[in-house]
């Protein structure tokens, strides 16, 4: 039971040399790996490649052996770096979380959603209030794997600890996978139960 | 006696609200800045921390006049001694009081970021543009992108480029590091410290802030919509102890390196804000005192506080 990129290659455009080369990652079920990488390497392209959002050019995402399913929930659920590029801002923030059938009493509760919030549109929250919406949505049902692209860097020390045990704890409990891509070393000291570091050489 | 210093920039009795619609036709104001005092000396950092939706960028949009028209905003700014009126905020934007905005979507998506850089300057600053990219760590086909093609972290990086090239007497950074390594996020502080020190002045909002201690001179400690500490930097990186407020205590407790250990609760919803002490419902050492009443302002060890028994 695992999440798999075996040498993945990718690049935006064929003209530009390889963005990731050869890149290999594992993630049981069960444990959290942080990612470590330099700025630009790479990283929410990785993010990205693993939740199915990209196709790579060369290599294999495999879960359990197999590709991705094309229909249906995805299994793997990306939380991205940047909250308000990635809910509509057209939609309230309820139909958000409706979404993905998560407009459950509990998760407003474990996540600090105020009731108020959830008739607003996005652009009427700040950056930290927006990506709990973001964290709460990918923890839908379905979903046994997480990957954490930056989750926390927007959330003030408090809440970034409320929200990875909340995450934590959601992931002992379904047995769930999780990737956390942070530049955070003391941080990833508390979450991680692995760590990778992924060279500009690869 | 001492005397008064000149201050930049001064922030008296601040108050942002927002007139919002409630049912139907009705409106309400929902108040999420509330009675705010900062003032900034010429030569420092001062570093605002504390909790998200606390209204940290509100206060950068505020001073900067770019707040939407439903907002109205009460108190008096000064910068440099003079009365910051909406037409000297835009007089000032951009040229003595820059931004590096929190949203990467501030760039503008059509055009290759050195360009952008650049802006409408003449002579055009290229040669100190490239110095900063190249300082930051941005490699040299960089200018030749666009904002699409950029990671998150290198258009923070660019961001602050932009902002430093303004050369204005006060730059607000508003989270200028998420996404950077670590040693991109020193260097960018560095650059923050080296123009501090030609008697101009940073706000710096953050949530970084380990790194925040190491550079800043003071650090302002935000919750709910106000500041509940202001205190020198060397006092939270001593730790707990020296700290007047119960939820800047809270704060460093909850450091990944100091323990990870968040405080119960959540911060109050701006419409509906506890009656006393803002921090009240979530203090471990709250008295009747603190549910009846807003403490005022107190000067403690340098610093000042609103909490009834910092110490």
């Amino acid at each position: 039971m695992a999440l798999e990129a075996r040498k993945l290659y990718f690049r935006y455009d064929p003209k530009q040399p390889w963005i990731l080369e050869d890149c290999t990652l594992r993630v049981d079920r069960g444990e959290c790996l942080s990612v470590f990488a330099p700025s630009g390497y790479g990283k929410t392209t990785l993010a990205m490649l693993l939740a199915g959002y990209l196709r790579p050019a060369r290599g294999k995402i495999l879960l359990n052996d197999r590709p991705l399913p094309s229909k249906g929930i995805c299994p793997v659920q990306l939380v991205c770096q940047h909250p308000e590029k990635a809910v509509n801002p057209r939609w309230r923030l309820k139909r958000v979380l409706e979404e993905s059938g998560m407009l459950q009493e509990d998760m407003l509760e474990a996540f600090g959603i105020q009731r108020a919030w959830l008739g607003r549109f996005p652009g009427e929250l700040s950056g930290g209030e927006l990506q709990r919406f973001c964290v709460a949505r990918a923890l839908m049902s379905g979903a046994d794997y997480l990957i954490c692209d930056e989750i926390s860097t927007m959330l003030d020390v408090i809440t970034q600890a409320q929200i990875w045990r909340v995450v934590l704890d959601e992931a002992r409990k379904r047995h769930m996978g999780v990737i956390a891509v942070t530049h955070n070393r003391h941080l990833a000291g508390r979450i991680a139960t692995r760590v990778v570091e992924l060279s500009g050489q690869t | 006696m001492e005397q008064k210093r000149e201050t930049l920039l001064e922030i008296h009795g601040l108050s942002v609200s927002f007139r919002m619609y409630d049912h139907g036709l009705e409106q309400t104001d929902l108040q999420v800045i509330s009675d705010l005092y900062l003032t900034v000396y010429p030569g420092e950092i001062v570093a605002v921390a504390g909790s998200s939706g606390s209204g940290k960028s509100l206060l950068a949009s505020a001073v900067l006049g770019l707040l939407p028209d439903n907002a109205t905003v009460c108190g008096h700014l000064y910068y440099r001694g003079q009365e910051l009126t909406p037409g000297r905020q835009k007089q000032l934007r951009g040229t003595q009081i820059a931004l590096v905005p929190q949203s990467v979507t501030y760039l503008d998506p059509l055009m290759k970021v050195g360009a952008q850089a650049d802006g409408h300057r003449r002579p055009l600053p290229t040669a100190r543009r490239k110095g900063f990219f190249k300082r930051l760590g941005l490699p040299d086909q960089t200018e030749q992108l666009y904002p699409f093609q950029l990671s998150g972290g290198m258009a923070r990086r660019v961001l602050v480029s932009t902002a430093l090239l303004t050369g204005a007497g006060l730059v607000i950074a508003d989270e200028p590091t998420p996404g950077m390594s670590l040693e991109q996020a020193l260097e960018a502080l560095r650059m923050f410290r080296e123009m501090a020190d030609q008697k101009k002045a940073v706000i710096l909002i953050t949530h970084d802030i380990d790194l925040a201690f190491e550079f800043a001179d003071r650090v302002a400690v935000f919750y709910a919509g106000t500041t509940v500490e202001t205190a020198p930097a060397w006092d939270f990186k001593q730790g707990p102890d020296r700290l007047r407020h119960p939820y800047s205590q809270a704060l460093w407790r909850a450091l990944p390196q100091n323990g990870f250990e968040p405080v119960e609760g959540f911060q109050p919803y701006a419409g509906d804000l506890p009656e006393g002490c803002l921090f009240s419902p979530r203090c471990p050492c709250k008295t009747e005192q603190c549910i009846r009443a807003v403490p005022p302002v107190r000067q403690i060890r340098g610093g000042e506080v609103r909490c009834f028994y910092g110490a």
